[in-house]
Order: structure tokens, then C-alpha cells, then sequence
């Protein structure tokens, strides 16, 4: 694997999850090290031991999963590590100021003394470009940063990556949404198992064209389903000013109404941490409801176990799959059963019924194409994907009547994406009501056909299929109300 | 009146040192993202070897003896917590079980069951011209490290907020990947806190043998390590809110010898076992009426690898 970067570029880095892109960029950061081969720059071979010696060479790293301490301040996090000091006395003062130098210079507006998990997704991630060029980096490496933002964010993330650029920094900006990365860079790399497939230049080339490239021609290729006729039947959630507490004792959710249909996908659209979380465990009794009311299959809200929950036929895909979902020192057949171990075809009587049991699971596996399809290894030798595709499999063969799934392609490669979009449209068909909260604007655009924005535990903007407005749901999950007029 | 309050200050002041250093030694631990459960064993330790030293060297000597096996003790659980990201919880209860036996065992076979030889205690200072003065002449005639325990927590507390180590110990405990990336070591910090945290421990327990009694007792510390854990949790992990919490478990303890000592006929009505366990019960009730533990840190227990994010 060989890549150049030049001074002053843009460069993207493209490819499937599992291409390799985090690793190489982990390598240039120093925190791996490669078995061979080595890194040139300007020129000069360099061995990058640690992030110490990548930072001293001008090398900055903005990770996907930010590196702040949340309880410290914006200036405590960006001199983290190299802080001013009077007299050996942390100089708060003087890293306001040098912080707020930084960012003039930049054209950031940040405030030095909030606290950092005070901050919005997008404000965090300007922390973190900020600390990286508050140590003089020449060279800035993203990894996927636009996953978490708004469509405006993600437009001012690219503002902001134009100026650097014109201010004679390099980018390198690791993504797979292709038309972002088509947008600002100005020449992309595709990776595809660990190999640099191709360098073309932005201007050269087109987002399908990129795509072909990525998965490689051995891969079928993600056929665009078309989507169906929305003819929605019967309520199968109604619920009504819906008020709950989240972890941390606030108000997650702050009077919600909302409906679900058999027959078709809800998306519930927002920024991580407004209310999403916590609507989908109301509904499937992981979390109590402190006031409101609903119907869920015939039965009420109030007093919802999960138990109860799968009785009246709701299935659940949760976000946190190795928490919620699986047990993963467990054999993959166990995990099918899991949940319905008690019936059969898992079960007969008080007892196991092992041969039923790995009828389901040869069967589900071959369905679901899980690789390998192995009932009996232990399902942590699956890759992330399999896993998740072993859960969709386990829920939806319950035949559930109402369907929450939070995050269910978060981590995924392309294939498993298009697969688990197709099994989902499938329930759809099947007259399925499934609700889906995502994180991804995109997903939930794809599949949903009716659209809630959540803002701070309130339903902030309602969308159906044919009236879906990026832009307009975008100002919606930052919390601006309905334009006037 | 004023006496019985002089004398309770008195021996609150007398008894807290030992609590203080062991409840700091946590918050330092604990801060650092390390769990610090061992701090009973390492106090044992540190009380055990500091007697033992006393019977051959000046009593001051000796202390730093019983520093330094605290913080021995503590460099075993950072071995195992951090070179080898052990279980937390485990290591430190093994460290206390460890302590538990060893003490126990050596003591036996170099001095019998009854504890060590006394030794010379730690000299009482007398500050002049306060003694005389009515219930703040309780700060008067104490050892060294009561002076010390009044000192230590302002001191730590302001390392802890106002220094770069200090935001680096705190950072190191929410969020130590992002630490790293920093290319600040997130093993060293972690080591520097854990054997900072025996030191203080160790010497928490040396106070126990050389100042508050003139001997290394079977039972030595008694619990007073997790009474030090309970500290640091009521202090909310910072150093001067333990130290307040540890005065107060100070005062309990006071208060329960006052009771026996002053009221002997409250003795016919209350159990003796029910005033021995006043202090621990107190603990309980703090911790159960505090509730939840949201201001510990956010990476506390969680073994650091550079891989996992």
C-alpha cells in the first residue's frame, strides 16, 4: 500500500469499512506501527513511534470518535499537554487567550471557557480541528468526521477545510459519502482490502464511477430499491405526549406524540443525544415512562416490560448490539434463539431442542448471508457486520408487528448496508410498522416514509415521503421552528 | 459542656490523620481512573512495617518506612491493573487479603499474637499559649501528622486544579484516549497516581502504629480503609471534600468513645456492640442518603488499551 499526499491538497481517502483507511491514517499518526514499509516526509524517512512524534512533525489527527475530555473547559482540552504556566501554576488566563488566538486565526468561533460536553457535535468537532492546529499542524487527517453532523455542520466542516487548504495546510479527509468528498477535495484515493485501488482527481470522476470502485467488481452492486407505494394499514403505536427521564436524571423526553402504522418505516431524524435513545427503550419497556399515554398492539405504555413488550410482537434492534442484542462468547445458534429459547422450534417442552435449533440457524444464516455460516462458532469471530445481521435475522424472523431498530447500519461495509435495508423494506411488505431512529440523514431519507425530527425530547418537524426537504429538516434537528410565511 | 466539646475535637483531631492521608491517597488513585480498593492492605502494610522499624530507628524514620511499603503495595496493584489490566476490584481485594494474612502471619512468628513491642510514638507538639484556651486548645498536642492532615488536602487540591499535572491526572481519569493522542503517557500518569496514592495510604497506616497507638494491633486498620474508600465517595473524589467527609467519620468515632467514656449509664441501655459499629454506621447511612456515584470518574476501572476506543 503506497499513497502520496501533497502539500497543500485536499485529499480524500475512500473506501468500505474494513478498507483499511482508519489504519493507514492510525500509522501516520503513530499509533500503530506498520510491520513494513515506511513514511516519507518531505522527503526525510520518518519512524512515527507515538502521536508525540507525529504532533512534533506537524501531523494532526481529528478522530471519529472525539478525543475531549467532556468535563474539562474548550482551552483545558485544546493545551492539554503542553499547558501555559505561571510560576509551575496552570495559567488559565493565558490558554484562554492563546486558545482564542488559535481561533481567530482560523476563523473559529468557539468560547475557551465552555465546558466541552456542553457543546454541540459540531462545536466538539471544531475543538478538536483546533487543538490540532493549536499544535502547528501542517498536515490535518478527519476520519469520517461529517457521521455525526447536521447537513449545515457538515456545509460549515467544509468551509472550514477549504480555508485551512487556502491557508497552505493539507487535509486528508477520510470518508465513504461519496458526494461530500466529491464536493470539497480535490483528488481522491480509493482503498478497497487493504490496497490503494486508484487515484483520480475530484473533477475527473463521479460518484457511481468512485463506487464501482470501492466495492470492486466481484461485489454485486447495491441495486437502488425502488420504494413502494406507501399504503399504510392498521395503528399499531400511538402514543401522546410521551415524557421520560434519561441517564443522567434530565428530561430525555419532553412530550411526544407520535404514530406508527403496519406497513410502514417511521424515521425518527435528529442529532445524537435529543430524545431518540429514549423513545426507542419506552417502547420496548427497557425504560419507564413518567407520564403520557399510548397504545402499543392493544396494550397501554405505562407499565411495559420488555418481556411484555416481545409478547405483544415488538422486535428490537438496539443501537449498543453487544450490550443489548448478543451475547457474544455465545455460539451464534444460541444467540438465534435467544429471546425464544423457550419455543420451537428452539425448544420442546422443558428441554433444548438442539436439532430444531440448528435447522432455524443453518436456515436464517443462508437467508441473511452471514459469513461465515457457522452456527456453532462463537459469535465474537463474526466481524461487526455478521453480527448484525444475525440480530436483523433473530427479530425479524419473530415476525414482530411493530419494530424498533436504533442505528441498524452504524459500522456497517456497503453490502451489509444495502442488506439490511433491503430486510427492513422487507418487513415493511410484510406489514410490519418499523421505527427507525438513525443518526444518518441519509438512511432515514432512503427508507423512512414518514419522517419525525427530534430537537431536545420534542418532535420539532414532520415529513412525509413526498415532501422531504434536506435542508428544512436539517434547520429542524438544530431546533429552528417552522419559517413564517 | 466545654470539656466534653474539648474533648471530642481533641480526639477527632487525634483519630482523623490516619483517615485523611488514606482518603487522599484514593481521590489521587481513583482521579487517575484507578480503582483503589486495595488502600485497607496498603494501609496494613504501611502500619505493620512502620512499627517494626520503629523498634530499630527513630519513630519518624519509621514512617517513611511504612510510606514506602504502601506504596509497594500500591505498585503491585499497578502492575496488575495497569501493565497488566487486571481487574481493578480484584487486584485490590487480593491486595487487602494479602495484606490481611501476611500481617497476620508475621506478626505471629516474630512477636506473638498480641501485636508488636511498643514503640517510642511520634512526639506531641505543644503550641504555646493555646493550650489554655477553652475548646480551640483541642488543636494543641497533637503529632505531626495531625498538623499535616489539616495541610495536605488544600494542597492537593490545589495540584489537582491549578497545576498541568493536575489537569492531566483528570483528564487521564475521564478520557484517557484522549490523553494519548496527545502523545502524554497515559500508563505513566496512571502509575505516578496509584504509587502516590500508597504513599499516602502507607502513611495513613504508619500514623495508626505510631501516633494514635504505640504498636502494630492484630486488627490493624480495622476497616479504616474502607471507611477512607466511603470518604472519598461522600468527598465527591475531591481532596478537600474528603478530607471534610474524613472528619466527620473522625468525629463519629470521637463520639463513640465520648459516649462510652462520659456516659457510662447510656452503656445499660445501648449495646456496646451498636456504639462500636456508630462510626461504620454513619458511613452507611451517608453513602445511602448521597445516592448515586455521578461525580466519579467517567473512565473509572476501565483498563486503558491504546486499541479499543
Amino acid at each position: 500500500m503506497s499513497l502520496d499526499i501533497r502539500e497543500g491538497e485536499l485529499l480524500a481517502v475512500v473506501g468500505e469499512n474494513g478498507a483499511g483507511k482508519s489504519s493507514l491514517m492510525n500509522v501516520l499518526y503513530g499509533l500503530y506501527q506498520p510491520d513494513a514499509g515506511e513514511v516519507v516526509l518531505d522527503g526525510q524517512p520518518v519512524r512515527l513511534k507515538s502521536p508525540r512524534d507525529a504532533i512534533a512533525r506537524g501531523i494532526g489527527m481529528v478522530h471519529q470518535h472525539f478525543m475531549l475530555v467532556p468535563t474539562l473547559s474548550v482551552a483545558e482540552n485544546v493545551v492539554l499537554g503542553r499547558e501555559p504556566t505561571r510560576r509551575g501554576v496552570f495559567d488559565v488566563e493565558r490558554a484562554c487567550e492563546e486558545v482564542a488566538a488559535t481561533c481567530q486565526r482560523f476563523g473559529f468561533q468557539l468560547e475557551p471557557r465552555a465546558r466541552v460536553d456542553t457543546l454541540t457535535v459540531g462545536s466538539q468537532q471544531k475543538v478538536e480541528i483546533v487543538k490540532a492546529l493549536h499544535r502547528g499542524a501542517q498536515v490535518l487527517i478527519l476520519d469520517e468526521p461529517t457521521a455525526v453532523l447536521t447537513p449545515q455542520e457538515a456545509d460549515e466542516l467544509a468551509r472550514v477545510m477549504r480555508g485551512l487548504v487556502a491557508q497552505g495546510r493539507t487535509v486528508v479527509l477520510i470518508s465513504h459519502k461519496l458526494d461530500e468528498v466529491l464536493g470539497v477535495s480535490s483528488r481522491v484515493a480509493v482503498m478497497r482490502r487493504g490496497r490503494l485501488v486508484t487515484e483520480v482527481r475530484a473533477q475527473d470522476t463521479t460518484a457511481a464511477a468512485l463506487s464501482s470502485l470501492m466495492v470492486g467488481d466481484s461485489h454485486p452492486a447495491a441495486a437502488q430499491v425502488s420504494t413502494q407505494a406507501h399504503a399504510p394499514g392498521a395503528v399499531v403505536l400511538d402514543a401522546k405526549d410521551l415524557k421520560a427521564v434519561g441517564d443522567n436524571g434530565r428530561p430525555a423526553l419532553r412530550g411526544v406524540s407520535l404514530t406508527v402504522h403496519a406497513g410502514e418505516i417511521v424515521g425518527i431524524a435528529g442529532v445524537d443525544g435529543n430524545g431518540q435513545r429514549e423513545l426507542a427503550e419506552v417502547l420496548t419497556g427497557l425504560r419507564a415512562l413518567e407520564s403520557g399515554e399510548g397504545t402499543l398492539l392493544g396494550g397501554g405504555l405505562g407499565r411495559l416490560t420488555p418481556a411484555e413488550a416481545r409478547r405483544r410482537g415488538v422486535g428490537h434492534v438496539p443501537e449498543d448490539r453487544l450490550r443489548r442484542a448478543v451475547v457474544k462468547d455465545m455460539t451464534v445458534e444460541e444467540n438465534v434463539a435467544l429471546g425464544r429459547h423457550a419455543q420451537p422450534p428452539f425448544a420442546k417442552g422443558p428441554w433444548v431442542d438442539f436439532a430444531g435449533r440448528r435447522e432455524r440457524a443453518n436456515a436464517l444464516l443462508r437467508d441473511y448471508d452471514v459469513r461465515p455460516p457457522d452456527p456453532e462458532l462463537p459469535l465474537r469471530a463474526l466481524s461487526g457486520g455478521n453480527q448484525q445481521k444475525v440480530v436483523v435475522a433473530r427479530e425479524l424472523d419473530a415476525n414482530p408487528k411493530l419494530l424498533v431498530v436504533v442505528q441498524p447500519t452504524r459500522g456497517l461495509d456497503i453490502g451489509a448496508v444495502a442488506q439490511v435495508h433491503a430486510r427492513l423494506r422487507e418487513a415493511r411488505a410484510r406489514g410490519a410498522g418499523v421505527l427507525m431512529v438513525s443518526l444518518d440523514l441519509e438512511e432515514v431519507l432512503a427508507l423512512s416514509d414518514r419522517v419525525y425530527v427530534f430537537f431536545e425530547g420534542r418532535v420539532t418537524g414532520t415529513f412525509t415521503r413526498d415532501a422531504f426537504d434536506e435542508r428544512e429538516l436539517g434547520r429542524r434537528m438544530t431546533g429552528a421552528e417552522a419559517a413564517h410565511g | 459542656m466545654l470539656e466534653v466539646l474539648h474533648s471530642l475535637l481533641f480526639s477527632t483531631l487525634d483519630a482523623a490523620p490516619a483517615l485523611v492521608f488514606a482518603a487522599l491517597g484514593a481521590v489521587l488513585s481513583e482521579r487517575a481512573g484507578v480503582v483503589d480498593v486495595g488502600v485497607e492492605g496498603m494501609m496494613r502494610a504501611g502500619a505493620f512495617c512502620a512499627a517494626v522499624a520503629a523498634l530499630a530507628m527513630p519513630t519518624p524514620l519509621a514512617v517513611v518506612v511504612g510510606m514506602g511499603a504502601g506504596a509497594g503495595m500500591a505498585a503491585i496493584h499497578g502492575w496488575l491493573c495497569i501493565r497488566w489490566r487486571s481487574d481493578q476490584v480484584v487486584s485490590g481485594m487480593a491486595l487487602n487479603l494479602v495484606a490481611l494474612a501476611g500481617g497476620t502471619f508475621l506478626l505471629e512468628s516474630l512477636f506473638g499474637p498480641n501485636g508488636t513491642p511498643p514503640i517510642t510514638q511520634l512526639s506531641r507538639w505543644d503550641i504555646p499559649g493555646l493550650a489554655s484556651v477553652p475548646v480551640l486548645g483541642a488543636l494543641s498536642g497533637h503529632a505531626a501528622p495531625t498538623y499535616l492532615a489539616l495541610l495536605v488536602p488544600f494542597v492537593f487540591q490545589g495540584l489537582l486544579t491549578r497545576t498541568p499535572l493536575g489537569l492531566r491526572l483528570r483528564a487521564v481519569g475521564d478520557k484517557p484516549h484522549a490523553v494519548a493522542t496527545l502523545g502524554l503517557s497515559v500508563p505513566a500518569l496512571r502509575w505516578g497516581a496509584v504509587v502516590g496514592g500508597g504513599l499516602l495510604a502507607g502513611l495513613g497506616g504508619a500514623v495508626l502504629s505510631t501516633a494514635v497507638l504505640d504498636r502494630f494491633e492484630q486488627h490493624t486498620p480495622a476497616g479504616l480503609g474502607f471507611m477512607a474508600l466511603a470518604a472519598m465517595v461522600f468527598g465527591r473524589w475531591t481532596p478537600v471534600g474528603a478530607f471534610l467527609a474524613a472528619l466527620f467519620f473522625a468525629f463519629g468515632n470521637a463520639l463513640r468513645i465520648g459516649l462510652a467514656s462520659s456516659a457510662p449509664h447510656l452503656m445499660d441501655l445501648v449495646p456496646q456492640g451498636v456504639l462500636l459499629a456508630l462510626p461504620y454506621l454513619m458511613t452507611l447511612v451517608l453513602l445511602g442518603l448521597q445516592g448515586q456515584r455521578s461525580s466519579a470518574p467517567a473512565a473509572l476501572g476501565v483498563p486503558f488499551e491504546q486499541e479499543s476506543r
